[in-house]
């Protein structure tokens, strides 16, 4: 689809209001199909023209105990006219399909947002596991809220009656019911849903139907209660010029690994064993395998990461994905990678923890293990992805250097950029950056080849197997600078390590100047890296509108700092780092710079909100 | 397998790298070598499309002692290790040295899995029944009762067997030699750089310093004939001085007859190393010289089954039939888009 269709003409005419954005949350059991609704009315208002950003927020159970709090699935969708960065901190409209989902989200709901309940869940049994005394909808608890309580399992299996469909597949259409009545509220057009019906359930037109008739029976409900009397628009988003898509943050870094392969003229080789978040890059590969991709679900974490390493010894691009649990045992062998010097991209989509913690939250507490979490002297280029969108530039990025310098690089995104999306601008191949790679074909001493001499930026050559002229042995143990033989001399090992050190400080060298948001200097400057991007910049945003002195600076790279930051950090009176963890940028800023910074740190398993990062600047000013 | 035939003809010493050899004087892995270089040669690969890669031990300096390409890696992971470089790199010829700890114990995930997949990799476990590299611990092939450094009083853990192991993850190559048996190792070697898909070779190897004679029974020129039975495919089993000896099926177990006094060869065992059930193979596995049988040496097992590797790569062809080349635009462009002016 190259143009959007326009949105339906109202047939009605109750009140439209106009909004510059609006945030919905559609929540339920985790059966209910909230994951999909959420998905469909992202992309409805993308393509409406519309910025967004996500948030799905779901249970590690596949599924908890029907109607329980622990089951309670949730997708919110922040849309707007303006540029944005966050899912939203409150939400203007929560769609709630029970009782235990209406208990677990009420609380961010702003008082006079619009509350869709689903009245037929809220019989006695529902009531009990949630824990509620009394029936809220009855009981007067919900009189700040537009609350309309509708009976979508009673209409929704009215609306799919003489289709055949047993009472339980009849239920599975409801949710559609309350995309349906969503969509007519904020106008939205049914259009790339009924197109989205129509290719997933094709082949069953009879499910194909139902979800239709569901959809169209919720928006009919809309237009014709007279209950619900306004209906709200967010026009669409001066975005840059071009041609948008939709892009989750696996999504994209998947597409980033397929780009990098190809503009490096390398096979993509993919090591990786089942985790949470991090696993849909691996389906997602899995699904390319024309584009030259070799996917290798192996026995565990160790066995990802060592084929891996010999998928880079032998010539071609090798990358293996995970998460903190399964980056702790990837430890040694990525050591061996700093060891062979040959480079090769570890992903960490970073999660709650530590040990299994929380495997479908977010939070950023894997910055230490990044930098620091091998045996020795071992030190690798960190990187790390900003937005969902972002990951597919990230990626690229952590490629060229993990070649330039023949390192492995890791690269850390999180479960919120992961599974969140964004429109993402679809770059023309000629801005795509090539990455260039040369492997030696001749000795380069004489009749001798070694392995380890060095170029400029302390680089190895990388010479292949199956090169006539270049065998030579590689591994764990020290290597003889040069002659890569294995080597216990005392100083020989102090020179190494140093070199290795030396190498990936160069990288400084390597990469942009940190850039700022805002002025040179001022009274305070927020230092945020990874996911935390959007909710700081858009805080930041809003300081500065309101004339405060407060700038912004994200850092993409990690591990070397840009040779800037020490400056830029001089040249403000104070220093915010919100990050989701106890403080780890924030500790290698103090030791790296000898400065004072501040934290605002939040460990709850979820992003920050733009409100608490304004909250914690002003506080910080005042002080 | 690429077999260049234009090659020249290469010697062991060919084969041989600059390095110092650095095992114990009377290690067993010196015959290992030696073999290994003298079979090398015969097999017309090139040098450079031969690759060694090995784990931590003692076996594992192996690469290091060869004119290939080569990686010492991480403790029990060359099987990994392995299958990532020979995914993406089937043209190359892939051996893995392992040893009774490196690959049974630290690595056994691994080695199980590797096999299971049957990529064409070469893996050769050096069995010592010992950890040699960190100075005399019991491994996961030490006998019982056996007193080592960490086992004062005697191992207490039952051992594993490494054939029974590969048998029961159905591994299409399964053979066992020993160091000082020279000619029988130098073939075993060379009919499992042959077979397509996984060969795995246990090789009886005497730690001379940590568990010295641990394998006499079955070296010693005076017993061996009687504690070791060499396999032959399509030949009855049997074994003794005089080859006055084979194994006969008692229902579903071996036993040891003694052949004339009305038993004929026609009664034995006979060896078929082609079978597609892994069970006959598994029960010579089990055989042990403390139960009173000899142990096989040979080929226990040599099937055709499908290979990880090509299967791999055969879905990137199937693929890009199917679907064309990958191409980035329209990559890009699937699902809903819209334009901004």
């Amino acid at each position: 689809m190259a143009t959007i269709t326009a949105p339906n003409p109202s047939p009605t005419s109750k009140p439209i209001a106009k909004l510059e954005d609006a945030t919905v949350r559609f929540c339920g059991d985790s059966g209910d199909g909230m994951q999909l609704a959420g998905t469909q009315f992202t992309n409805t208002s993308a393509l409406a023209g519309n910025d967004v950003a996500t948030f799905p927020d779901f249970p590690a159970e596949i599924r908890a105990p029907r109607g329980t709090k622990a089951g309670v699935s949730g997708f919110q969708v922040h849309f707007s006219s303006n540029d944005i960065y966050t899912p939203g901190d409150t939400v203007d409209a929560l769609v709630a399909m029970n009782p235990a989902a209406l208990t677990t989200n009420l609380e961010d709901l702003r008082a006079g947002g619009v509350l869709l309940i689903n009245k037929d869940a809220f019989d006695k049994k529902g009531l009990e596991q949630a824990g509620y005394k009394t029936n809220p909808i009855e009981d007067g608890s919900l009189s700040k809220y537009k609350m309309h309580a509708v009976e979508m399992t009673k209409l929704n299996r009215l609306a799919v009656e003489g289709l055949g469909l047993s009472q339980k597949e009849s239920d599975l259409c409801r949710n559609f019911f309350a995309m349906g009545l969503v969509f007519w509220l904020y106008d939205r057009s049914l259009e790339p849903t009924l197109r989205f019906i129509t290719a997933k359930f094709g082949k069953k037109p009879e499910i194909a139907e139902a979800n239709t008739r569901a959809l169209k029976a919720g928006y009919h409900y809309g237009e014709t209660v007279e209950a619900i009397n306004t209906q709200y628009q967010v026009a669409p988003a001066k975005l840059t010029p071009g041609k948008y898509r939709n892009i989750m943050g696996n999504t994209a870094l998947a597409y980033g690994l397929l780009t990098a392969a190809r503009q490096s003229n390398k096979r993509l080789f993919l090591g990786a064993y089942p985790i949470t978040p991090a696993s849909d890059i691996l389906h997602e590969l899995s699904n390319h395998k024309n584009f030259d991709v070799l996917t290798f679900q192996a026995e565990d974490e160790i066995a990802a990461v060592t084929s891996t390493v010999g998928a880079s010894f032998a010539g071609e691009m090798a990358v293996t994905a995970s998460s903190g649990p399964g980056i702790a045992l990837k430890a040694e062998a990525m050591g061996l990678a700093v060891m062979t010097e040959l480079p090769m991209l570890v992903i960490n989509v970073q999660r709650g923890g530590p040990s299994t913690g929380l495997p479908t939250k977010t939070e950023q507490a894997d910055l230490f293990q990044a930098m620091y979490g091998r045996n020795g002297e071992c030190p690798m280029p960190v990187l790390a992805a900003s937005s969902p969108a972002d990951c597919f530039f990230a990626v690229q990025e952590a490629w060229r250097i993990a070649v330039r310098f023949m390192t492995p690089v890791i690269l850390l995104t999180d479960g919120y950029i992961a599974n969140g999306s964004e429109p993402w601008r679809i770059p023309e191949l000629s801005e795509l950056p090539k990455i260039e790679i040369t492997h030696p074909t001749e000795p380069n001493n004489g009749d001798a080849f070694l392995p380890y001499a060095r170029n400029e930026r302390l680089a190895r050559p990388w010479a292949v197997p199956g090169t006539p002229g270049l065998m030579h042995r590689i591994g764990g143990l020290e290597k003889q600078d040069g002659t890569g033989n294995v080597s216990y001399d005392p100083l020989n090992h102090e020179h190494m390590v140093r070199t290795r050190a030396k190498k990936v400080a160069l990288v400084a060298d390597d990469i942009p100047l940190q850039k700022l948001d805002g002025k040179e200097s001022g009274d305070l400057l927020v230092v945020s890296w990874g996911g935390t991007y959007g909710a700081c910049a858009t805080a930041v945003h809003k300081m500065q509108n309101a004339g405060k002195s407060v700038s912004h600076c994200h850092l993409r790279y990690l591990n070397p700092l840009p040779k800037n930051l020490g400056q830029i950090l001089k040249s403000f009176k104070k220093i915010l780092v919100p990050e989701l963890n106890m403080g780890q940028l924030r500790t290698i800023l103090r030791a790296e710079y000898l400065i004072d910074a501040a934290g605002h740190n939040k460990i709850q398993g979820k992003p920050f909100s733009v409100g608490e990062i304004v909250d914690k600047i002003e506080s910080l000013l005042k002080s | 397998m690429s077999i260049d035939t234009a090659l020249p003809v290469l010697k062991p010493t060919d084969f041989a790298s600059d390095q110092d050899v650095r095992w114990c004087p009377g290690c067993g892995d010196y015959s290992i070598l030696a073999q290994m270089k003298k079979v090398l040669p015969t097999l017309g690969v090139p040098r450079e499309k031969t690759v060694f890669i090995s784990g931590i031990g003692c076996s594992s300096r192996f690469p290091y002692y060869m004119n290939t390409y080569g990686m010492h890696s991480i403790h029990g992971r060359a099987p990994a290790v392995a299958t990532g470089l020979k995914t993406v790199r089937p043209d190359l010829q892939v051996w893995v040295i392992t040893g009774d700890g490196d690959g049974l114990s630290i690595g056994g995930n691994h080695l199980m899995h590797a096999i299971r997949r049957n990529l064409d990799l070469n893996i050769i476990l050096f069995n010592n029944r010992i950890y040699g590299l960190t100075k005399g611990q019991y491994s996961p092939t030490s006998p019982l009762g056996q007193k080592t450094k960490s086992t004062p009083m005697g191992v207490i853990d039952n051992p594993l067997h490494p054939l029974s192991i590969a048998i029961g993850c159905e591994a299409t190559f399964v053979a066992r030699s020993i160091d000082t048996n020279i000619n029988h190792l130098g073939d075993v070697l060379k009919r499992a750089a042959e077979h397509p898909g996984t060969s795995f070779i246990e090789v009886y190897q005497n730690c001379n310093v940590f568990n010295d004679g641990a394998w006499d029974y079955a070296k010693d020129r005076d017993t061996k004939a009687d504690t070791t039975l060499e396999l032959q495919h399509g030949k009855p089993l049997i074994f003794g001085k005089n080859r006055e000896k084979g194994i006969r099926l008692n229902g579903m177990n071996p036993e040891v007859v003694e052949l004339g006094k009305g038993i004929s060869e026609d009664d034995l065992l006979f060896h078929d190393e082609r079978s597609p059930e892994p069970s006959l193979a598994y029960l010579l596995s089990r055989m042990r010289y403390e139960d009173g049988f000899p142990e096989p040496i040979g080929v226990f097992r040599c099937v055709d089954a499908p290979q990880y590797d090509r299967l791999i790569n055969e879905q990137v062809e199937e693929a890009t039939k199917k679907r064309g080349r990958g191409d980035l635009e329209a990559l890009f462009n699937s699902g809903e888009t819209w334009t901004v002016n």
